[in-house]
């Protein structure tokens, strides 16, 4: 019998994608934030209403992951926004070598802002770092106020919160103090936004933010 | 039901050291997992069962070393255990921790039949 000591990190082979991704996005000086959330939280109504914000100012690029459909990127395809889908096929989460993949597409065009949407799902997602800048999570009021808790790591590992759908909380017994108070004690540091992207509110000032973070990067 | 893949990762690293020429068998391989990682221990083994059937690792063992949340508190530098929803510190009750045990996810040891 003999024992090979091995420690080495299971993921290193994304890890290792994940950072050349990283090394090429800043090469071109390029911004970029992985959006993750549950199932139907708006990740892709944020970003139509971050798309017609902004589409004028940045120059933007959009990758998005589903399980099935192009219906994501056509969504935003028709906003005059080069758009790529990944079809994971079943897969969970978004991996550094299909955005790798994804990103072939885009490297011959002039963007300064590239939006990466993940799999609806806060659990495979938080293990996978795909060479972003920034991690963004998204939770809706409709989820109630306990999400933080009941999926802390990728409300740890993200850098922003964008708190959705507040135009329903007068219908709703969830309070967006109690999930503020959830998140921030399992992030203190996490930027957190309101948006609600029936009525409008909230999406100038994420919309000013992502200006600054792509002006500081170019 | 990201374990799979995981599991598809661990494999990956197991065969990278075992020589291709000739039958050598895996007793066990060792990895660490984090509380603080995704990661279903029960679904790893399910993934790792699933996917050595049949192969060069079919006899070999997944065993899961646990590794427990431990916190550095930023604020007076005590350390303290705790469950990844209650990140806090134990001595002085600030939120502003660092973790530092707890998000390993490591391939540590293969045992080998010489």
């Amino acid at each position: 019998m003999s024992l090979i000591t091995v420690e080495r990190k299971v993921l290193e082979t994304n890890n290792a994608i994940a950072e050349e991704n990283r090394q090429k996005l800043h090469d071109k000086k390029i911004f970029s934030v992985n959006m993750v959330s549950s199932p139907g939280a708006g990740k892709t109504s944020i970003i139509e209403k971050t798309v017609l914000n902004l589409k004028e100012k940045v120059k933007i690029g959009f990758i998005v992951g589903d399980l099935q459909t192009s219906l994501d990127a056509e969504r935003i395809d028709k906003l005059g926004i080069p758009s790529v889908q990944i079809v994971t096929n079943g897969a969970c989460h978004l991996d550094a070598s299909l955005v790798k993949n994804a990103y072939k597409e885009l490297s011959e065009l002039d963007i300064e802002f590239l939006i990466i949407e993940n799999v609806g799902n806060l659990v495979c997602t938080a293990e996978y770092d795909l060479g972003e800048d920034l991690k963004i999570v998204v939770s809706s009021v409709t989820e109630g106020d306990d999400k933080p808790l009941k999926y802390p790591i990728i409300f740890r590992k993200s850098f922003g919160l964008i708190v959705n759908k507040t135009d329903l909380l007068p219908y709703l017994n969830s309070s967006i103090e109690v999930l503020r108070k959830n998140a921030l004690s399992v992030n203190p540091k996490l930027q957190v936004f309101e948006t609600s992207c029936t009525t409008g509110a909230g999406i100038d000032e994420w919309c000013n933010w992502i200006m600054e973070k792509t002006k500081q990067v170019k | 039901m990201h374990e799979v893949s995981i599991a598809r990762n661990i494999i990956e690293i197991v065969n990278s050291y075992l020589p291709a020429t000739n039958n050598v068998s895996v007793k066990s391989v060792k990895v660490k997992v984090g509380a603080f990682t995704s990661i279903l221990p029960d679904a790893l083994r399910f993934g790792y069962e699933v996917l050595t059937c049949g192969t060069n690792l079919q006899d070999s063992i997944l065993d899961i070393l646990e590794v427990s949340l431990k916190v550095k508190c930023n604020i007076c530098g005590s350390i303290s255990g705790g469950e990844p929803s209650f990140l806090y510190c134990h001595s002085c009750g600030s939120h502003d921790v660092e973790i530092i045990e707890g998000t390993e996810l490591n391939v540590s040891e293969i045992e080998i039949f010489n």
